[in-house]
């Protein structure tokens, strides 16, 4: 079944880990800040896929950004925790209605879109820090990383949904 | 049997979470307590080819530095060659040489994560082998953990698994270079120098004589603060980096001829014991 939609999402994939490990990889912003923003993956793909799939694509999409970057298998565990637990923050942040047919991510409020690209966002960077630094001694390390690479993400995971948003009226 | 399968069923979402959690954990694990995995690094075809692409883009950008860079080690070894420092050196010996170099450029270079590697455009094919030092003009820069062949990843001093010998120049008192400040990319830590050592804020720390991996006396950097550690028996030394680890670009490759035979009487040795 290849349509348009999985072509968008296979494009998708291929781009967002080549901008990732070719751009964002190499920023080192104030030394240490490298924005994670291949996890815009989970926040764009459509809603009512089969989630066997996600998961799996989640967990190649993570392996790929680990193999660029030598981080074996890091990226791979935090974006396959998020992946799981995407339809709970979803069934959080809108409330039941996002199980509906009609939903589209679009014709949510700009504050759930922030709050549900947030928590995708803490969650990931929480796992991936902690099993990076791997020890509880540095848990003010890995709180600090979290927030400052979590922040810098952030932002820039708002304007690239702005700029590549599909809503054009 | 039916409840089982129905349960498989029923939870098979978090079942697959489950599993594909354990591989990365134990991809995680491997990758903490021994060299990375075999085949899933940044020296692989695919991710080489893609690094060496955006490398020959971006490369042209840093050239007319890259060329003072260059001329300045010239201009070192000019320096040495008219003063004599090396005796002779178009009559050197072929037979009693210990120490071949490799050129190589630098890929792929990462310094903010705990564990990094520099992914460089040398691989089998030039003879690299795992375990060699990687070094620039200004002095060490890793060792080599994976090859393929045409790419290897280098494991980065500025890695907590990162281990090397060093010595205060013109000294025997050798101890070793560890990064424990995972923050700064800019400063590694000289560990296990007893405290009788008169040390000075400003000398120069060099690689050790003890390693079959990098030859004695290349230079790392320089103290900038020193410290006795807990036990108040040894001092806890920051050393500065000479290189400038965000800035990396040509590098060479050191193969000691005679690690294998070093190697082996090691091995001999301990197996005696």
């Amino acid at each position: 079944m290849i349509n348009s939609t999985s072509f968008l999402i296979v494009l998708r994939f291929i781009l967002l880990v080549l901008v990732q490990v070719l751009v964002f990889n190499k920023l080192n912003f104030f030394g240490y800040i490298n924005p994670l923003i291949y996890i815009l993956f989970l926040y764009w793909y459509p809603i009512k896929q089969n989630r066997t799939t996600f998961i799996i694509l989640c967990f190649f999409l993570g392996l790929c950004v680990d193999i660029f970057s030598d981080t074996l298998a890091i990226n791979a565990a935090a974006t396959v925790t998020i992946a799981y637990l995407r339809p709970t923050i979803m069934r959080f942040v809108f409330g039941v209605n996002y199980e509906f047919q009609s939903f589209k991510l679009n014709n949510s409020t700009k504050a759930q879109q922030f709050t549900f690209l947030a928590l995708l966002i803490i969650i990931h960077h929480l796992v991936y820090f902690t099993l990076e630094i791997f020890s509880f001694s540095n848990s003010l390390l890995i709180l600090r990383k979290t927030l400052t690479v979590g922040v810098s993400t952030l932002i820039l995971g708002i304007l690239f949904s702005t700029l590549f948003s599909s809503k054009k009226e | 049997m039916q409840q089982i399968i129905n349960f498989l069923i029923r939870y098979k979402i978090f079942l697959l979470y489950l599993f594909l959690l354990l591989i990365s954990f134990i991809f995680t694990f491997q990758s903490h307590s021994y060299h990375q995995s075999k085949f899933l690094n940044s020296s692989n075809y695919v991710t080489g080819s893609i690094y060496t692409f955006s490398d020959n883009i971006t490369s042209y950008f840093g050239l007319r530095e890259e060329n003072n860079k260059l001329v300045e080690e010239n201009k070192k070894l000019r320096d040495k060659l008219f003063n004599n420092v090396l005796l002779s050196p178009l009559k050197i010996d072929s037979t009693s040489i210990d120490y071949e170099v490799v050129r190589g450029r630098v890929i792929n270079n990462s310094y903010a994560d705990q564990r990094n590697y520099i992914t460089i455009n040398k691989g089998k094919n030039d003879s690299i082998v795992q375990d060699m030092g990687v070094i620039t003009d200004k002095g060490i820069l890793g060792i080599v953990e994976n090859t393929s062949d045409n790419f290897s990843t280098v494991q980065s001093i500025l890695s907590d698994k990162s281990n090397i010998n060093a010595k205060i120049k013109n000294s025997n008192n050798f101890g070793s270079l560890v990064w424990e400040n995972t923050t700064d990319y800019n400063v590694v830590q000289l560990i296990d120098i007893p405290r009788l050592v008169p040390l000075t804020i400003g000398d120069t720390i060099v690689t050790g004589a003890m390693s079959s991996i990098f030859p004695e006396n290349i230079p790392i950097g320089t103290i900038k603060r020193f410290d006795l550690d807990n036990s108040k028996s040894f001092y806890f030394i920051d050393v500065e980096l000479f290189n400038d680890m965000t800035n990396i670009d040509n590098i060479y490759i050191i193969r000691n001829l005679n690690r294998k035979e070093v190697l082996e009487l090691e091995a001999e040795t301990e197996a005696n014991d």
